[in-house]
């Protein structure tokens, strides 16, 4: 089989290889060490039962689920009070709920995001709290 | 084109386009199969207000009085702070609730024998949160939405940020976001969200107050009691002795939207 | 059939390029209104549509106009517009682009387009308006490329394509329908509030899109071994002159119903237009200048013997374009926020970055347009037509 115009294929199927292993050769084979989301705010230590509004397990993989999922029922359906599989009463709220225990969003929730390369835009409008949003600001 | 070329190009196009919608299938099917691990439930807050038919009663002469004593903007004040509504001098201004003179909240209404203390108001303004709001009718993607008790809802993270809505509205009560707000807050409350640019934003009557049993913020923060809030579709309330007693308009009542904000004179 | 295009000649080819550099200026000016936002038009709470959907509203109803063509030529059997009834189908393949362009770069969050597919909403005309464009789109790009296709390959269309050509005639009716839907049922915007609206939109597309139609096919008799032919160009603008008298009478008709009833919200936006009101003329200029193209682009195409001679038929032709572009293009939908719903006056006027994300739209479209022309008359000149 011929290929036609071999050469320019060639060197632009190379540029893209290149370009697509970049974060590779930036790195130099380095690896970035895993995150260690921070569980140790005020908030939290001076917590008697230390749990989340679902299990640890479940908010690693899915707190996005249940943040689309308050989103909907509290601006669609007017449901803005969550009550856990354990009967805690939680407000349906970012803001007023998650981050008033983890107010320590560059600790906790960036670490991991920003491992995975990855910008939420929750953070468009859901304020961190203020001491956090004064840092980001600065 | 040589025939094998282009069978090969269409069966390559094929796989891209294949490819390309299998994230999506693969995250459908996956919604369904995987419910969140219990049944958690949503409950009412006890002291949420509930109601049929929101609407607010505004006593212009009481507004009118507290002005006389000096300007008076503790409404728009408490308003637009607890909901960071950004201040943009211009014609891109943001607002949710304002003054305006009785000629230009009342089109055609005013003629040049008014009284002159009634000429300048204040009427306060906001979104009237109509029975009928060509808003909702007009909007492409339910993005707001009318709910059971009344209230013209905004769903800001469906919004495309078409304004048809604000074409729709008679009222001129919608703002968009032509710029990023941040710069122009100058305090924010952190229990409430800011928004992106982009996006069409109004009043709407407090609804994350009223689920919490507290009553919107500006008729809590209006120091002449000229605000008065409650359900028309409760006999007992209070908006409907009022309206029952003394003679109301309503902006605009002629083009049929049935504004749920009354004006005593 | 794409290969036509990179054989053609280096005209051509600058004219690409020219229109490739204004289709570069205006992605640029894009990109920096999608980062900063569509504070960078000169729009506001008071004047929320502009330039972009003006533009939109007017290329909609170019759009429709294929059917003037595709009509007597397919239910009547009139033959001489067979010659050029690619040419209006691909002219409408252009338009509509563009339409959906102007749509996309006046959102304020255009990722999220496709809400509107995924919370299809039939009581807002918009949700139509997405419907029946896209339909538009799909039906001249099908009906148009296998009708070329068969006529290259020396044979009759297939016969499927019968039925979606029959389709397409009503639905070019309705993208202008429903497009003048969008502005005529808003309650409180009393420039708007019009039952003629959607007649009106309907008249002024039947006389400008064929007058371009014209001016397009001129250029091609000029430029290229393809006549379109003078019967067809003939009958074209007659359809222009009757439709433009008619656009003109529907106007008089609102001028009737504001100016003796004197209702004032019907009075103010025409006071805007005409006199100015309150001080405020923005508009004022451009409206008599449409006005004056109207009476000229009538009188030229009135009388038989201008309305004949392709010189003054050209003229004709460019002062309709211009009179209803800016009719539709510029005074319809800005007058309708001006005075807005409190009566007050808010000048609008576009900046920079506006301007030139409008002429980059206008510039995509007639590349799309170029390059689909290009292969229509090259495979025209090739069967010798």
């Amino acid at each position: 089989m011929k290929i036609y115009d071999a050469k320019p294929i060639l060197i632009g199927l190379l540029i893209f290889v290149g370009f697509v292993s970049m974060p590779f050769w930036l790195h130099g084979g380095k690896v970035s060490p895993p995150p260690d989301p921070k569980l140790d705010t005020p908030a939290i230590q001076i917590l008697e039962k230390k749990e989340c509004v679902a299990s640890k397990e479940y908010m690693r993989t899915s707190h996005m689920v249940i943040l689309n999922d308050w989103r909907t029922q509290a601006v669609r359906n007017s449901k803005r009070f969550y009550v856990t599989a354990g009967g805690a009463n939680y407000p349906a709220s970012l803001q007023r709920a998650c981050m008033k225990c983890h107010s320590n969003k560059a600790q906790f929730c960036d670490t991991c995001h920003n491992y995975i390369g990855l910008a939420p835009y929750c953070w468009d409008c859901h304020l961190p709290p203020k001491q956090e949003t004064a840092q980001a600001t600065k | 084109m040589d025939e094998k070329r282009r069978d090969f190009l269409k069966i390559t196009g094929a796989c891209v386009l294949g490819f390309s919608i299998l994230p999506v299938l693969k995250v459908s099917a996956k919604q369904v199969t995987q419910p969140p691990e219990k049944r958690p439930a949503y409950k009412d807050h006890p002291k949420a207000l509930h109601g049929k038919r929101w609407a607010m009663v505004v006593d212009v002469k009481r507004c009118q009085e507290q002005n006389k004593k000096g300007e008076c903007r503790k409404c728009i004040e408490a308003c637009h702070t607890i909901h960071n509504v950004p201040t943009i001098p211009s014609v891109k201004e943001m607002k949710w609730i304002w003054k305006e003179n009785f000629e230009h909240s009342f089109p055609g209404t005013a003629h040049e024998f008014v009284p002159e203390e009634f000429k300048e108001g204040p009427f306060i303004l906001l979104c009237n949160h109509c029975s009928n709001p060509p808003c909702v009718r007009v909007c492409p993607t339910k993005a707001t939405f009318k709910r059971q008790d009344g209230i013209v809802m905004m769903d800001l993270h469906r919004c495309i940020g078409c304004r048809y809505c604000m074409a729709g509205c008679p009222f001129g009560a919608r703002s968009f976001n032509w710029w990023d707000p941040k710069p122009y807050l100058t305090q924010m409350n952190y229990d409430y969200p800011i928004r992106r640019r982009g996006v069409v934003e109004k009043c709407t009557f407090c609804d994350e107050r009223l689920a919490e049993g507290l009553l919107p913020a500006c008729v809590e923060a209006c120091p002449a009691k000229a605000l008065v809030f409650g359900d028309l579709e409760d006999t007992a309330s209070e908006v409907r002795r009022i309206l029952s007693k003394r003679l109301s308009l309503r902006r605009k009542f002629e083009l049929g939207t049935q504004p749920n904000v009354y004006y005593l004179v | 059939m794409f290969d036509r295009v990179f054989k053609a000649g280096d005209d051509f080819k600058k004219l690409l390029k020219l229109l490739g550099v204004f289709i570069a200026l205006g992605f640029v000016c894009y990109i920096f209104q999608y980062y900063r936002g569509l504070g960078i038009t000169g729009l506001g709470r008071d004047v929320s549509w502009g330039l972009y959907i003006a533009q939109f509203t007017f290329l909609v109803g170019v759009a429709a106009s294929a059917v003037m063509v595709v009509l007597p030529y397919y239910l009547h059997n009139f033959k001489a517009f067979g010659r050029i009834t690619i040419l209006g189908e691909f002219l409408a393949i252009g338009a509509v682009s563009m339409c959906l362009l102007f749509i996309i770069v006046d959102l304020g969050m255009p990722h999220r387009l496709f809400n509107v597919l995924r919370y299809p909403t039939p009581n807002s005309i918009l949700f139509w308006d997405m419907v029946v464009l896209n339909g538009y789109l799909l039906l001249n790009i099908i009906i148009g490329w296998n009708a070329l296709d068969a006529e290259r390959m020396g044979v009759a269309p297939p016969k499927w394509v019968k039925p979606l050509i029959y389709i397409s005639i009503p639905w070019a009716v309705s993208i202008h329908t429903v497009t003048a839907f969008l502005y005529a049922g808003l309650p409180g915007r009393h420039f708007w509030l019009t039952a003629i609206m959607a007649a009106r939109f309907l008249a002024s597309a039947f006389s400008s899109g064929p007058a371009l139609l014209i001016l397009l096919a001129l250029f091609i008799k000029k430029r290229t071994k393809f006549d379109p032919g003078e019967e067809a160009i003939q009958a074209l603008a007659k359809i222009v002159t009757y439709a433009l008298i008619i656009s003109v009478f529907f106007v008089l008709l609102e001028l009737f119903t504001a100016y003796y009833s004197k209702v004032p919200g019907h009075t103010n936006h025409f006071d805007y237009l005409l006199f100015g009101l309150h001080g405020h003329a923005e508009l004022v200029p451009w409206t008599w200048l449409s006005n004056i193209l109207a009476v000229v682009a009538l009188v030229l195409l009135i009388n038989p013997n201008t309305r004949k001679q392709e010189k003054t038929l050209k003229i004709a032709c460019f002062a309709t374009f211009f009179s209803l572009w800016i009719e539709k293009g510029i005074t319809l939908v800005i007058t309708g926020f001006i005075p807005n719903t409190f009566e007050k006056i808010t000048r609008y006027i576009p900046t920079i970055p506006e301007v030139f994300i409008t002429l980059g739209v206008w510039a995509a479209g007639f590349f799309i347009l170029a390059v689909l022309y290009k292969i229509a008359v090259s495979i025209k000149e090739e069967i010798g037509a």
